[in-house]
């Protein structure tokens, strides 16, 4: 049967090291979403753009995008860091620790985020972006005055959506030293047996998670006055 | 006559997976300084197109548009965005942005403008006012009924004080009362601040209503263009029939 006392029992002793690594996945998180909407965002703009009948329609640029963003989606996530290492050390100088595990994670988030961003602007009716060229705006107005205003809350239903796997992704980072509650619980609850603290750490993704999903439709909805 | 339009010899063909097909063949057509000017023609006659071409939405594939004296075809696409400030539009469909208030519908006309915030601010209030909706100011579109969304649309395409108000089927989504609501507000735009108007339509009603001129689309061309009798005042009723009155005319109003 199992033990809930020993669960407590279990995460007091390991109090400090969870709270460790829990900061760092909200590092690596938070790193990844970071780029999400600093690189996936411009990316998926420009997506939608270069795409075939809109603004900027240009092939070259948009089977390049495409390519780049299928590839780095369809690569088994533990292959894209493994192979990634070259380029993670360019970057950060190094390929372990919980910033270089940040170099793949962010990746991923761009291509990722970038691809939600494409399908949340191709729901904007086009009669929008008819009524903006009509009233003389430029491409760069039509896209921040009309395009992200009306695909606002679509943007941060990916957002979340995204963050969420952001999280699912962190916790295969031990394999370079990342650290992260994942690891956490590969190491110390599955690997020493200890299932009651694997068990605790689940629930406190469990929780992370549910936390970032109704934040994240909570002010969403707010933002939708569709 | 002054002419505020002029379109010479345009025309327009699109590439379709099917073959080409001519939307708009070698068109000529002016329209008068001051005029309300229909456009009447079934689905797919290539009255839209023609439309857009007057704000250059699109561009003709051979001919000329003049619109206030400058010629649309072949500027630049800085000059052509400043062309477009001076010619306002409204669709059937509205094209709202439902994320900001109805006064944020107006001023984001006005922000691409580049006007001051306390200019703006007195610069919306007075288009709303004109359209009769300055109540409504701070509601959603979502909270407004058709009529009330295309009356925000024209508010948004008269704020920077266009010569020309371009109207893309403005009232096919309309129920027949809240038609004559909007016709009585483009008569009223007409008449108080002399922007001329044309308008795209497939009902006989709205032509018969509101137009000076009226031209005639099919299958491309245009085939005729005349003058209607401008009536004075309204001619669409201020007090709207009930459905029996229209369905029957008035004898139906006695009931059996």
């Amino acid at each position: 049967m199992f033990d809930f006392s020993l669960m407590i029992e279990k995460v007091m002793q390991y109090q400090s090291q969870i709270v460790e690594s829990i900061g760092e996945t909200f590092l690596m998180v938070g790193i990844s979403v970071a780029a999400a909407v600093l690189l996936g965002l411009p990316v998926g703009t420009l997506l939608f753009l270069c795409g075939k009948g809109q603004l900027y329609e240009n092939r070259t640029i948009s089977t390049v995008l495409n390519g780049a963003v299928n590839i780095i989606r369809s690569f088994p996530f533990l292959l894209l860091v493994v192979f990634m290492i070259p380029l993670t050390r360019l970057i950060v100088g190094t390929a372990i620790g919980t910033l270089a595990a940040s170099v793949p994670l962010a990746v991923v988030s761009i291509a990722l985020y970038a691809r939600l961003v494409e399908q949340s602007l191709l729901e904007v009716p086009r009669g929008v972006i008819e009524a903006a060229l009509s009233m003389g705006a430029t491409k760069f107005e039509i896209v921040y005055k009309f395009l992200f205003v009306e695909a606002r809350s679509g943007l941060l239903r990916g957002l979340t959506t995204s963050t969420i796997s952001f999280i699912s992704y962190s916790t295969v980072m031990g394999v370079v030293g990342g650290g992260g509650v994942g690891d956490f619980a590969i190491r110390y609850g599955y690997q020493r047996f200890e299932t009651e603290l694997m068990v605790a750490i689940i629930i406190i993704m469990i929780v992370l998670v549910q936390l970032v999903h109704y934040t994240g439709s909570l002010i969403s909805r707010w933002l939708d006055k569709r | 006559m002054k002419l505020i339009i002029h379109l010479q010899q345009v025309s327009r063909t699109f590439a379709l997976p099917e073959g080409t097909f001519d939307v708009v063949k070698s068109v000529s057509l002016s329209i008068e300084r001051g005029a309300i000017h229909g456009i009447i023609g079934a689905s797919g006659a290539g009255k839209s197109t023609l439309l857009r071409m007057m704000n250059a939405l699109e561009v003709p594939d051979e001919g000329t548009v003049t619109v206030s004296g400058q010629k649309l075809t072949g500027l630049s696409e800085t000059q052509l965005r400043d062309a477009r400030r001076s010619i306002g539009m409204i669709f059937q469909h509205f094209n709202l942005l439902h994320n900001r208030t109805v006064s944020g519908n107006v001023a984001v006309s006005l922000e691409l403008a580049k006007m001051h915030k306390r200019e703006r601010e007195a610069r919306v209030q007075e288009c709303l006012r004109f359209v009769g909706l300055e109540d409504k100011a701070k509601q959603y579109p979502s909270r407004l009924s058709g009529g009330q969304k295309q009356r925000v649309a024209i508010a948004r395409a008269l704020a920077n004080q266009p010569s020309v108000l371009l109207c893309d089927e403005p009232t096919s989504s309309l129920d027949p009362n809240t038609t004559s609501e909007i016709l009585e507000v483009l008569r009223h735009v007409n008449e108080t601040l002399g922007v001329t108007i044309v308008i795209v339509t497939h009902e006989m009603d709205v032509v018969r209503s509101i137009c000076d001129y009226v031209s005639v689309m099919e299958n491309g061309q245009v085939t005729d263009t005349f003058a209607m009798e401008r009536s004075s005042g309204v001619q669409v009723s201020r007090t709207p029939l009930s459905y029996r009155e229209q369905l029957l005319g008035k004898a139906g109003s006695e009931r059996v």
